[in-house]
This record gives structure tokens, C-alpha cells and sequence, in this order.
């Protein structure tokens, strides 16, 4: 189960702010919640996220317990040159879920 | 005991909600007075009629748009905040679309002895899927009672695929469901209730107006009686379906009709019945009869 998705404008002119969004299906589990016999469910939430343009990173975040399931996360760069965005979602388990974009600037 | 209109939130204001018309964005221009009008010379009456011939076209195109009021009946999106409502709308930020493109996937997937898919039999969902949704649950001769969708999905995995059927309110489940049902999103709800399904909805009618659980409160007490005005901190809405499989806040994930029947019946302090029970699907006829002509909003986002 790694639905994810990013939207990235197509093309973009050079200087310009683009939005980039992005959603992932995660369950952010707290950490905090108990399962029905009393224990401790284990935390397991996405604590990194960054976007990586061109091999430079450009944006990055790191979160914690109080991000909902299915995180949502819209931010701004500037589109420099044509080529690759890369996104990098990393959990407690360990798991990077990563996906690619392009972009062209005229 | 029955309810007075003494209880803290009987006395709560009622919420105001956008109008049909003003959700999609049409201004409602006061007719110009007689008086006016006779004043008027022939350029305005003709600008007037010219107005009003735009205006007539406007709402003929919001006439296509999605009934989120029918007459008396309000579907839950009337009762969202802007920002609840806003997400819903926007294909790319609504969770539920996740469990529609994983529904996506399972419609091509070969998984059964047979060899075949739902796509195998069905081909492309956007056709043959259009307006399901619309019509269930509804009453299948073979097995005598009422089918919902996500029995009829299983039923077609058991039947035609030779696959195990998934169980009620696994992943996959809604997922599928969810895909089917989005294929109808913006058709109006068109439920059978005469022929044979007539006892069932009956049946689902007296379940919905019977009191239960600690607190002695029936379905009709909150969503008929007291829809539109505020539960502690939560708005009531009138229990609409139109919208299910739902993302819900609360959960913070997907889920479906049963789901919900049995929040609430256990909010009430009550027995829920197992999802997926007959008890469940008949009540699911009812209430979906109760939002007839509302128009499906699968996956919608509701609180």
C-alpha cells in the first residue's frame, strides 16, 4: 500500500514559484493509542519528507505525532532550470516511499 | 423518556448553511419593480430581458451541476465547513481518491482460479459502473433479500471468479467499492423500494424510528427531529448516505454505510449488528430512499 501522489506544474517559466503538492496513504500511527488488550500500538509515522531538484535539496520537513493519516503537503520552490524533482517520504520502519517528477522551464 | 426541547442542544441555533444557488455561484437579482419597468425605455427593458435570458442559462448549467439539496433533503456536504467542503471538491487533495485508484488497480487485477478480473467481465469501469451505485442496495431474487454493493462485489468474486471474498470493511473491499461508486458521482440516488424490496424497506423503517441503547434514542430523534443543530461541538446532519464510502475524519480513514450505522448505534450505547448484517442493509434501503434525487459524492469527506 504506497498510493502516492505529487502535482507538479509541466512546465514553468525560469524564476517562477511553482506549487508543488503532494499526498501520500500512510496511517501516522501515534504511538499513543492502545490496542484493544491495553498495549501500546507501536509508533510508526513518517518523520522525514524532502524534495530533492536536480540532485539539490530544496525543500525539507520533518514531522511528528500529531500529522494526520494520508498526509497532505503543499510548498513553493522556484523553478530554476528543466529536470528531475525527487520526493522522499521516510517512516519509523524505515521505509523511504519516493517518486519522481519533471519539469521544463522555458 | 422522550426528548424535550429543553435539552442544551435543542436550544443551540441553527446553523446556516449556503443555499443550493449560492454554492454554485448564481446571484439571485431581485425582478425589477412594475414601476421601474414602465420607466425603463427599450434599450433597458432589453437589457433587462437580455439579463435575465443569462441568468435563466446560468442556472440551466447549475441545473446540471450536483444536487446537493433536494426539496427538504440536505446532503452532509451542506452541513461541512468551507474548508471540509473545499477538500472534498478538490480531486487531488481528498484522501478518498487514494482508495479509488487502489480500487483501480484491484478492478484489473487477475485474482482467482478462474483467471479473470472484474475488468474481464465488465471492461471499462467508466461505462458499465456508471449509475450502480445509484441503485443499491436493491433486491436480488436469487438470494431473497437485499444485496448492498459491497455484497455484490463479493458475490461476483465468489461466483464468477472463484476468489475468496473479502472481508466486510477490509481495505480492499472499500477500495473496490469505492471505485465502482465513484463511477456514478453526480447521478441522483434511485433506489427501488416497491415489488419485492417493499418488506425490506419496511423493515429498515422501523429500525430507523426504533428507540435503542442506553440513551433510548432512535435514528429518526436526531437526524429528523434535530438536523441542523449541534450535538455538543458537532453539527447534526440529517444521516444522508449519498456520500459512502466516506473518508472520515474521525477515523482517519475510509469507511463504509455499516461502518457508520454501527458508530452511531454504539454512540447511543447500543448493540450494534455485525457489519454487513441483513438488519444494516435494509436500513441502508431506508436511508438511502430518505436522500432519493441527491446525487452521489463518493468518496465523500465528511467530519
Amino acid at each position: 500500500m504506497a498510493e502516492l501522489r505529487v502535482r507538479v506544474p509541466s512546465t514553468a517559466r525560469q524564476g517562477e514559484v511553482i506549487e508543488i503538492k503532494t499526498l501520500l496513504a500512510h496511517p501516522m500511527e501515534t504511538g499513543h493509542r492502545r490496542d484493544v488488550y491495553g498495549k501500546l500500538v507501536p509508533r510508526q509515522i513518517i518523520h522525514t519528507f524532502t524534495c530533492i531538484y536536480n540532485g539539490t535539496e530544496v525543500f525539507r520537513a520533518d514531522w511528528h505525532p500529531a500529522v494526520a493519516a494520508n498526509p497532505y503537503l503543499a510548498f513553493f520552490t522556484v523553478a530554476t532550470e528543466s529536470g528531475r524533482l525527487r520526493f522522499e517520504w521516510i517512516d519509523d520502519e524505515g521505509t523511504v516511499y519516493a517518486t519522481e517528477a519533471d519539469i521544463t522551464v522555458v | 423518556m422522550p426528548l424535550r426541547p429543553t435539552l442544551p442542544w435543542c436550544r443551540a441555533l441553527p446553523v446556516s448553511s449556503l443555499s443550493l444557488r449560492e454554492r454554485v455561484g448564481v446571484k439571485v437579482a431581485a425582478p425589477p419593480a412594475p414601476t421601474q419597468w414602465r420607466r425603463r425605455g427599450f434599450l433597458g427593458k432589453l437589457s433587462v430581458c437580455i439579463y435575465a435570458a443569462l441568468l435563466a442559462l446560468d442556472i440551466a448549467d447549475a441545473g446540471e451541476s450536483w444536487l446537493y439539496s433536494v426539496e427538504d433533503r440536505r446532503s452532509g456536504y451542506t452541513y461541512l465547513s468551507e474548508e471540509n467542503q473545499r477538500l472534498q471538491d478538490d480531486d487531488f487533495a481528498n484522501p478518498g481518491l487514494l482508495w479509488v485508484e487502489r480500487g483501480r488497480e484491484l478492478w484489473q487485477q487477475t485474482d482467482s482460479t478462474a483467471g479473470t478480473s472484474c475488468a474481464g467481465c465488465h471492461g471499462d469501469a467508466t461505462a458499465s459502473m456508471r449509475g450502480v451505485r445509484t441503485r443499491y442496495p436493491h433486491f436480488d431474487p436469487q438470494k431473497g433479500k437485499l444485496i448492498n454493493l459491497e455484497q455484490q462485489i463479493n458475490r461476483c468474486r465468489a461466483e464468477r471468479m472463484h476468489a475468496s471474498s473479502y472481508p466486510y470493511e477490509s481495505d480492499a473491499l472499500l477500495a473496490l467499492t469505492t471505485f465502482v461508486a465513484f463511477q456514478s458521482r453526480g447521478l441522483p440516488i434511485d433506489v427501488r423500494i416497491d415489488g419485492p424490496a417493499q418488506s425490506f424497506f419496511a423493515a429498515g423503517k422501523t429500525l430507523y424510528e426504533q428507540r435503542r441503547g442506553q440513551l433510548d434514542l432512535a435514528c429518526h430523534h436526531c437526524h429528523d427531529r434535530y438536523a441542523g443543530q449541534r450535538l455538543r461541538g458537532d453539527v447534526i446532519s440529517q444521516g444522508q448516505t449519498n456520500g459512502f464510502p466516506i473518508y472520515r475524519h474521525t477515523w482517519q480513514t475510509l469507511g463504509s454505510t455499516h461502518r457508520m450505522f454501527a458508530w452511531c448505534n454504539t454512540s447511543v450505547r447500543s448493540e450494534p449488528y455485525p457489519l454487513g448484517s441483513d438488519e444494516y442493509v435494509n436500513l441502508e434501503l431506508f436511508v438511502a430512499w430518505c436522500g432519493r434525487g441527491l446525487s452521489v459524492e463518493t468518496p465523500a469527506v465528511r467530519r
